[in-house]
């Protein structure tokens, strides 16, 4: 297990430093954050202008639901465009310059392998969110939001991100090409986003199923503050599955 | 150390490796040679661990390839064609990361690396990145990872492509040097490449193995001489007698309508005698033609000039 753990690791923090010797960590860090500050300012004075005119009627607006929650709504959107840059090279690389004969001929096995690249973009995305900790920041020193939301919105972003994650690595592993591997997984990543539009004019059965399957239907409780272990596990057999098949077509590969 | 039994490869209906058997012992530098195609890489590949066999057994170091591969491949370095190389990486540290991935322990991984980048000469260029390395450069950093768990079997798939020709003395010396404590496999198409470096060759073609010899046992058969086949009508004892006493040949086998015509090495000129003596006894002469040796073929094949 300690030797699992050691190999997991060996492999995650190869990738995350080479995340950091090319650009590609610090454009997709850059773009995510100019996006984000850009929108967290505007929702900020839009708050601003919004609560004075409503404080005249006498209503309070909640900075929870005015900024907190849409910021974290965004997020989910933007990590959707970026991370399919941020997977899409992690095996098609590798396949291409045929360093996954080194890692395939060394002793650790394929799950390692997988987990070890799951491990090193899901290190990058923490990066990412972690600098995002400046706009809670912002807010706790003019004003007093509720604390909950903004931690459920953390913990819900990080698993829908690990959805888009494992859907890359899916990708990745199927072709020697990044472009491809990127692009199939946006679109796949989107499809899952907009499944839920077909539950409209399903049967209520089918409805229920492509609402369940919807990544996007599952984020909402974690805005409101709450927990809800279905989205939880939702989001966890999610990445398990992707995961799971990343594996086979890995293996298939080798037979080849 | 390496035991290889009825090994076959199939990659779709093409077979690449066709039942090979052959077996290493402990320190033995052992070269594959054979032309391009030959199956020499995908031999290699199943001994790895990287690509199961479609069919038959092959183990290394007393463990099985296929039911535990995770102790072949702590026992085996590997380079394969392509040296697996990670171009963003310096070489400082893409030998830690081989050190890490290889499980050397940690108080032994420093001397480790020092040892494989000093044998492999790589000591100036340690801080630079690989992607900005020459061919043969990335080629040592291929073979330095290889060595860096200072595995039993080293298995070397074209060790010395790309590389220039002192380089190439370099490695030569270096895979000469790693016999006794290491057992080692190369591949390669080259003639001199092998006769160089390894005590035995194991001659590959079409997936076959056609010989496994010493290199002047392999010479001497390929001296041997020609064999001639002669398709006759009617094969009679008398003829057949009277071909087996012309002088240069050395002896007639007849095999139903067709006699093979070994002849003496080093002898003269006998083609017209034996068409004159087979027409002369009345056998009746379809055809004659000289057959190929299979193996002399193979190295017609391969490039036997010193040059990469």
């Amino acid at each position: 297990m300690n030797q699992t753990i050691r190999n997991i690791w060996t492999i995650a923090r190869r990738d995350f430093r080479s995340y950091f010797t090319s650009p590609v960590a610090y454009i997709v860090i850059g773009a995510f954050l100019g996006i984000m500050g850009w929108m967290f300012f505007y929702s900020l004075q839009h708050f601003v202008t919004e609560s004075a005119r409503f404080a005249q009627q006498g209503q309070k607006v909640s900075i929870t639901d005015a900024v907190v929650r849409p910021l974290y709504g965004n997020m989910a959107v933007i990590f959707l465009f970026m991370l399919p840059f941020v997977t899409m090279r992690l095996f098609a690389e590798e396949r291409k310059l045929q360093t996954i004969q080194l890692l395939i001929t060394s002793p650790v096995t394929l799950t390692e392998i997988i987990l070890g690249k799951f491990f090193s973009s899901f290190l990058l995305v923490c990066v990412m969110l972690a600098m995002t900790f400046i706009y809670p920041v912002v807010l706790f020193t003019s004003t007093t939001p509720d604390p909950g939301p903004i931690f459920t919105s953390l913990l819900g972003t990080l698993l829908l991100a690990s959805c888009y994650l494992s859907i890359g690595i899916l990708f990745s592993a199927m072709t020697e090409n990044q472009i491809v591997a990127g692009a199939l997984t946006f679109g796949t990543c989107l499809f899952f986003w907009l499944i839920s539009w077909a539950a409209m004019s399903a049967s209520s059965t089918a409805a229920d199923v492509l609402n369940y399957l919807s990544l996007i239907n599952h984020f909402g409780q974690f805005g409101q503050g709450s927990i809800n272990s279905p989205d939880v596990i939702f989001y966890l057999s999610f990445v398990g599955i992707s995961l799971f098949l990343t594996h086979r077509i890995l293996d298939s590969y080798r037979w080849r | 150390m390496i035991q290889v039994s009825n090994l076959s490869k199939l990659y779709g209906p093409r077979l690449a490796i066709d039942h090979l058997s052959f077996e290493v012992s402990k320190g033995e530098v052992v070269g594959f040679l054979g032309p391009n195609g030959a199956g020499k890489s995908t031999t290699m590949k199943i001994l790895t661990g990287f690509m199961p066999a479609s069919d038959g057994k092959a183990s290394v170091a007393g463990f099985d390839v296929f039911e535990n591969p995770l102790e072949v491949k702590k026992n085996v370095g590997y380079l394969p064609e392509t040296p697996p190389v990670y171009l963003e990486m310096t070489v400082g540290d893409y030998m830690d990361f081989a050190a890490r991935i290889h499980q050397v322990p940690k108080d032994k991984m420093n001397s480790a690396i020092n040892y494989a980048i000093e044998r492999t000469g790589l000591g100036s260029v340690r801080n630079r990145i690989i992607g900005n390395l020459s061919k043969g450069y990335r080629q040592r950093v291929g073979l330095a990872q290889a060595l860096v768990h200072n595995p039993l079997v080293l298995i070397l798939d074209e060790p010395t492509v790309g590389l220039d020709p002192k380089q190439i003395i370099e490695i030569r010396e270096l895979i000469k040097g790693l016999a006794g404590d290491h057992t080692v496999i190369l591949s390669s198409h080259i003639l001199p490449e092998v006769t160089a470096t390894c005590q035995r060759i194991i001659v590959i073609n079409r997936g076959k193995i056609v010989a496994t010899d010493t290199m002047d046992q392999l010479q001497a058969r390929l001296r041997k001489g020609l064999i001639y086949a002669l398709q006759v009508k009617n094969p009679n004892p008398a003829a057949i007698d009277a071909l087996s006493k012309l002088p240069g040949v050395s002896s007639v086998s007849p095999a139903g309508t067709k006699l093979v015509i070994e002849i003496k090495p080093g002898g003269s000129e006998v083609r017209d005698l034996i068409v004159e003596t087979a027409v002369k006894t009345g056998m009746g002469v379809l055809e004659f033609s000289s057959e190929k040796v299979s193996l002399e073929e193979i190295f017609l094949q391969l490039t036997t000039e010193e040059k990469v």
